[in-house]
């Protein structure tokens, strides 16, 4: 149906709430790409057919629940839940439990279950690694348990390719309160709620806004940016592929309160999925009359459009993402003419990246009160950030501003993987730094980490342990930038070139004392004199790991070292014969041949022909350790 | 309008850029990607100065003074040690991209340096991405030449191999425009060669010097709103007519 008039949209809403309640169970499998990629859609197809034999009454979307009832079990895919390492999830409400690593056999005893015949399966629980006890839902789960999702809030609950499951649970309160104020009021909320860009730099997405508002230029345009392109960042991949009518609701109470008729969104190709669902929405806003001319009778129109990058990172930076939308080669261009006056086809233009567009609704719903009593005083509201690497639990999770690291690493990461000691924390993507231990206890906000010398940024989150090299960790993000770089300016792309080359010379015991002088050389060069952020920031995981691990670059240096064990030139691998069982598995695993020995006597590498790849190291059973880095 | 430029309150036009104003006063600096033709863009980096305002209190940021407008009470200095430290290491690592760049190798000893403390790039070329040529050529309305790929691997190219059918018509603006003289041409007494297309050239029948190639002189006539014929003698041959004309006359 086409909405003519507010008042027939809440009309709706209260209808579709009502068939809402009347659900009895409410089953979703979780459809994002880690657990699609586990083999969630076979579960989910699985689970159909089975409840369907045990003759339950099943709706697979929500309008079918219309004519039922109370008796009906509503299953749908839902967008990612966030604890991707325990894929396939399963959650079913009322219930609140959660089923982790779901296969298709699995599905009989979660029927089973719901038919009353028996309790939940406690395999696929979840088991506190530290107490052991079975938790059978989110409220209990401490990865759940300690989030607050706001940005979040739908990703999990609701079919991201339905308009009406989303007009179900909230959406579109906040445009409804939105059409009834002035762009002027609208910018106030947003202002005094303290929302802050998500995308990176942290500018007051108020004032940016409010300096759009007073641009005399037309027509302005509204923008997503979507081409996150941080190494295991995934967090507005999420949003998009699992509330894709949030950012689109978002981005249409931006363009009303500028008078803006023309947004896109610039999703990176990588994201096939998110182009999908974002498409669909829009189709779906569109003939709904949410979308497009005259929204809502209100004479307002605005079309979004999805455009896609082309996989280069450097796009995600505001000017070099307009430069592509207009069809032109993705290079940023100095910014002392702002965006929000000169942007897209030189004309007002307010960016704002996926996850700050997903804040907004519920801004204007709950009021800028609600918003700014979460976080801190000058980072409020909560973010989200993609918790990987040698962490516990890995995956999605959002806090509110000011959690303090060693609570996101630790009480909802659940520690170290092996409860091995903790080494650093890399935050901020390329462009951000790495976090020694002493600044665990450290509030995560805009401000505080930038005083640390790492950033935000959209807000990746990489536990290392001791068995990361940090000088490897730098030349890991040089190697990434050298790489992405758009090679406009001189000083980031000559400075990447030769930091490559310097950090290299560093991992290959090469390096003298001359060498770090000239990387902080090339840095400060590189932070004073580059064009855009990308460049001016690249230079931070070298500086921060001199910084707080200038002993480990010292130790290659001078001891050519690597404690860590991880650079290859400087390391050698040894089988320590009085742990060494002689049970073969290094010896078959090793692709160079190098391992010499006979079956249950202890095995030899031969140096001549190691290539020090490491596999003998990876497959030999911890319960002997027999090889051991020197 | 009033700015501080190097300690001295100089009277500025509003609109203009820094850089022209340092030039206005006699101070030399860098600025490899600036032309006078073309808009500026920022690329190299080598134009930087300091600026700070009476009320940053002591803050103070680099700028590109080829992009910066000036604005009232702006305090800029073109030599301070941030400047020229920051100048001097791009400048080490230009030298390692272009040894043989003349003018980088100018620059380069301005900031003492003889030799650059950087490992030179292997199979070093005089290009330094400035983009003067690609903007040279956009502005003759040709479009022909653009910067591929990114990051190290960038260089300036004729568009997808598109083999003979290129929007190049041999003009040589881009030659002629660039700061380091990487653009390779030649030039024998029938053709012209440049970005691997070759053109046939046109000569005056009179005078017999090289007009241009026969692409370039009907895009410039076109352009130009002029007769295809006018481009047919050289300018020589046109004042000698000229001349003939204006003796009948008297």
């Amino acid at each position: 149906m086409v909405f003519q008039s507010v008042e027939q949209l809440i009309a709706r809403k209260k209808e579709l709430e009502a068939i809402r309640n009347k659900v009895k169970r409410r089953i979703v499998v979780c459809a994002g790409t880690g657990c699609v990629a586990a083999g969630s859609l076979e579960v989910y197809d699985e689970l159909t057919k089975q409840l369907k034999e045990a003759n339950f009454e099943i709706s697979t979307d929500l309008m079918s629940c219309a004519h039922r009832n109370g008796s009906t079990h509503f299953v749908s895919p839902s967008g990612c839940h966030g604890y991707c390492q325990m894929g396939p999830l399963l959650q079913v409400e009322p219930d609140d439990i959660l089923y982790m690593q779901v296969k298709p056999k699995d599905v009989g005893g979660i029927i089973a279950t719901l038919q009353g015949k028996q309790p939940p399966d406690t395999k696929l629980l979840y088991k506190d690694p530290h107490t052991g006890a079975i938790q059978k839902g989110r409220n209990e789960i401490n990865f759940y348990a300690k989030q607050e999702r706001i940005a979040l809030k739908n990703c999990g609950f609701i079919d991201p390719e339905s308009l009406e499951d989303y007009l179900a649970n909230g959406g579109y309160n906040g445009l409804i309160k939105a059409l009834s104020l002035s762009g002027k009021e609208i910018v106030d909320i947003v202002t005094k709620s303290g929302l802050r860009g998500r995308g990176g730099a942290g500018f007051s997405t108020g004032k940016k806004w409010q300096s759009a508002l007073q641009a005399k230029a037309e027509p302005k345009y509204v923008l997503c940016n979507g081409d996150e392109g941080d190494p295991g960042a995934f967090m507005d991949r999420s949003i998009m592929e699992g509330d894709p009518f949030k950012v689109l609701e978002g981005m249409t109470i931006g363009a009303w309160a500028l008078q803006s008729q023309r947004g896109y969104i610039y999703v990176r190709k990588e994201y096939p999925l998110a182009v999908k669902r974002l498409q669909k929405a829009i189709n779906e806003l569109e003939k709904a009359g949410l979308l497009g001319d005259n929204i809502l009778g209100t004479g307002f129109s605005f079309k979004v459009t999805i455009s896609r990058g082309g996989g280069a990172f450097v796009c995600g930076e505001s000017t070099a993402l307009m430069r592509s939308i207009e069809g032109k080669v993705g290079e940023p261009r100095a910014k002392y003419t702002r965006s929000v006056i000169k942007g897209l086809y030189d004309c007002p233009t307010v960016l704002n990246n996926v996850e700050t567009w997903a804040c907004v609704p519920l801004i204007l719903e709950n009021g800028w009160e609600w918003f700014a009593s979460k976080g801190t005083k000058t980072s409020t509201g909560t973010k989200a950030f993609s918790l990987v690497g040698k962490v516990k639990n890995t995956g999605l999770v959002e806090v509110p501003m000011g959690t303090t690291l060693r609570q996101i690493i630790f009480d909802i990461g659940g520690g170290i993987i092996g409860d091995r000691p903790f080494k650093a924390v890399q935050t901020g993507g390329p462009s951000g730094g790495c976090l020694p231990e002493q600044l665990l206890d450290l509030p995560v906000d805009f401000d505080t980490l930038t005083a640390n010398g790492s950033m935000m940024g959209s807000g990746g989150m990489i536990v290392m342990d001791c068995r990361n090299c940090m000088v490897d960790i730098a030349k890991y993000f040089v190697h990434f930038l050298l790489e992405e770089s758009c090679g406009k300016c001189t000083p980031c792309r000559e400075g990447l070139r030769q930091l490559h080359y310097l950090v290299t010379l560093v991992t290959e015991g090469k390096g003298d004392e001359n060498t770090i002088k000239q990387i902080e050389r090339v840095c400060h060069a590189m932070k004073e004199g580059s064009l855009c952020s990308l460049g001016k920031d690249a230079p931070n995981p070298v500086l921060s790991t001199l910084k707080y691990f200038r002993e480990e670059w010292l130790q290659h240096i001078q001891e050519k070292k690597c404690v860590a064990g991880v650079c290859r030139a400087l390391i050698t691998y040894w089988i320590n014969p009085e742990k060494c069982t002689g049970c073969l598995i290094c010896g078959r695993a090793c692709p160079q041949g190098a391992i010499i020995g006979e079956k249950q006597k202890p095995h030899r590498i031969d140096p001549a022909k190691c290539d020090k790849c490491g596999v003998c190291y990876t497959v030999c059973p911890e319960r002997f350790s027999a090889v051991e880095i020197h | 309008m009033k700015i501080t430029l190097n300690g001295k309150q100089i009277e500025v036009n509003p609109g203009e850029y820094l850089l022209s104003v340092i030039r206005r006063e006699g101070i030399e600096i860098p600025a490899l990607c600036h032309h006078d033709a073309v808009e500026p863009v920022g690329a190299c980096r080598l134009c930087i100065v300091e600026i700070t305002r009476p009320e940053w209190e002591g803050w103070s940021r680099l700028v590109t003074s080829c992009l910066y407008p000036v604005e009232e009470g702006l305090i800029v200095e073109t030599h301070s040690k941030l400047v020229s430290d920051t100048r001097a290491t791009l400048l080490d690592m230009q030298l390692a991209r272009c040894p043989d760049a003349e003018i980088i190798q100018k620059w380069a000893k301005e900031y003492g340096i003889e030799k650059t403390s950087f490992p030179v790039r292997e199979d070093a070329d005089k290009c330094i991405l400035c983009d003067i040529c690609v903007r040279i050529c956009n502005a003759v309305g040709r479009y022909a030449i653009a910067r591929t790929s990114r990051g190290i691997e960038k260089v300036v190219a004729v568009p997808l191999e598109l083999g003979e059918d290129q929007a190049c018509i041999g003009c040589l603006s881009c030659a002629h425009a660039c700061p380091t003289g990487a653009i390779e041409w030649k030039e024998d007494s029938n053709t012209r060669t440049i970005w691997g297309l070759t053109f046939t050239l046109e000569k005056c029948p009179v005078t017999g010097e090289v007009l241009g190639t026969p692409q370039q002189l009907d895009h410039f006539a076109k352009k130009a709103g002029l007769s295809r014929d006018y481009f047919t003698k050289s300018d020589k041959a046109h004042k000698h007519e000229t001349a003939k004309k204006f003796v009948k006359i008297i």
